[in-house]
């Protein structure tokens, strides 16, 4: 039976990981390698790695790790941030990244992410989509440049439009991060990740919330997620990940041993 | 183990990971296209990741059909090099792309009803009988797949696996092995496939 994913997501700054309150303040965490290298001993299934600088800061980033974590890893790995070519994408799969997740760029310019599902095929194209719920407008929006908070802003697309627009385009899996959760451990978004759920027919990764263990149970039941990403809870140690995964085995969920 | 392991440069991308993998073991491994160093080897890898199409016109480019089709020692294809080892795929826009005929089988999309596609993932995978690539894992390990198409099940399925239908996560004909699944990203499981498949 195909397991729920539990996918630690690193964000990556100037080659250092760190995590952000509501996307601020921004505070190290530690070294990439390592900390890859023990979560993928604790059983993680997945990881992601977001370089959170290289979307809105328009430089070239050093992604030499990707090659130094490929080498020590032996789950897969997505890496994201900063990606906006074709040319790019390549350079971080030859590197040894399983998957490439764009962002801002497919906002910019959704055609790119067609052509990645033309050059390396729908396995490797991951979108990420930063989805606000505006409390006024009672609506779901995608914003942009999200890891800057002087250059975030709000685009015309509503999520679950949006979700289907890069469906249709070739994405292979879609990572939804709740913008109003992301931080604060109250716990995934389950509303509106259930609404975008019957709209995606790729695997769908919860992110943005996780607090506590039951958090996860309650994504995966409620939510039919594939995976659920998480940051803060484990690089701080609040939920150990193979505590993680025992409980949610106790609680019939398909999960990896 | 000193072998000459070779992984053959198909011009896809998950060479790398392939390659990081098996020097895990503690082997030397090369990446090469050049057909005296692929035949010279004791053990061939096939990676293999984006289309069947293009990973066959970079095959035939190298002009490496042939070649593979004559290796004698035992070759393991991975995921998209799998499917490479049968007759067909149906993983194209127009007709079926001509693979490299080593085991008999086709490539079809998977037909999983309200499941999402790519099957992406770790799933179990039970083997068949006393598969020797499968020597010391538990009958239900599970293994990290990606992707839309796959080999359904016959009599040179070497293991199965259960994603909406049953296909093959595995398959074997003479000294050709192929596995769907991503050995070199499965973890402990993963690292013993690919160490009996060394030790063969």
């Amino acid at each position: 039976m195909l397991a729920r994913r539990i996918i630690p997501c690193l964000d990556v700054k100037d080659g250092k990981v760190v995590k952000g309150v509501k996307f601020r303040n921004h505070e190290i965490i530690g070294d990439i390698v390592p900390l890859a290298e023990q979560y993928a001993q604790q059983g993680a299934d997945e990881l992601v790695f977001y370089d959170i600088t290289a979307s809105s800061d328009q430089r070239v980033v050093d992604k030499s790790w990707v090659t130094r974590i490929a080498q020590v890893i032996d789950i897969p790995f997505c890496v994201a941030g900063g990606i906006k070519t074709v040319e790019d994408a390549g350079k971080i799969l030859e590197m040894g990244a399983d998957k490439i997740s764009v962002n801002s760029p497919a906002l910019a310019d959704p055609e790119l992410i067609t052509r990645l599902h033309d050059t390396f095929g729908q396995q490797c194209v991951v979108v990420g989509i930063d989805s606000f719920y505006n409390e006024e407008t009672g609506k779901y929006q995608v914003h942009q440049y999200t890891g800057d908070e002087s250059r975030t802003q709000v685009t015309a697309w509503q999520t679950a439009d949006w979700v289907k627009e890069v469906q249709e385009r070739g994405a292979g899996e879609i990572v939804l991060n709740c913008m109003n959760q992301d931080g604060v451990r109250k716990g995934y978004d389950l509303a509106q990740l259930s609404a975008i759920r019957t709209a995606c027919k790729v695997p769908l990764i919860a992110s943005g919330g996780a607090g506590e263990s039951i958090h996860f149970k309650d994504v995966f039941e409620q939510a039919d997620v594939d995976g659920a990403l998480a940051a803060s809870v484990f690089h701080k140690g609040i939920i150990p990940i193979p505590e993680l995964k025992a409980y949610l085995r106790t609680q019939n969920i398909a999960i990896r041993n | 183990m000193n072998q000459k392991i070779v992984i053959v440069n198909t011009g896809c991308a998950n060479i790398s990971s392939v390659k990081f993998a098996v020097e895990h073991l503690g082997v030397k491994v090369e990446v090469s296209d050049d057909v005296n160093i692929i035949q010279k080897a004791d053990k061939v890898f096939l990676p293999g990741v984006g289309s069947a199409n293009a990973a066959m016109a970079s095959i035939k480019q190298k002009q490496l059909v042939a070649s593979i089709q004559q290796l004698t020692q035992p070759v393991l294809g991975i995921c998209l090099g799998m499917q490479l080892m049968v007759e067909s795929s149906e993983e194209s826009l127009s007709d079926n792309t001509p693979c490299l005929n080593l085991i008999p089988g086709q490539v079809k999309r998977m037909q999983v009803g309200d499941l999402r596609l790519p099957h992406m993932g770790w799933n179990t995978v039970t083997p068949v009988g006393d598969a020797p690539l499968f020597k010391g894992l538990d009958d239900n390990s599970y293994f990290y797949f990606v992707h839309s198409f796959a080999v359904g099940i016959s009599e040179h399925t070497m293991a199965s696996c259960q994603y909406g239908m049953d296909f093959s996560a595995g398959i074997h004909k003479d000294n050709f092995f192929g596995v769907q699944f991503h050995p070199e990203r499965s973890s402990n499981a993963g690292a013993q496939l690919l160490k009996n498949f060394i030790q063969l």
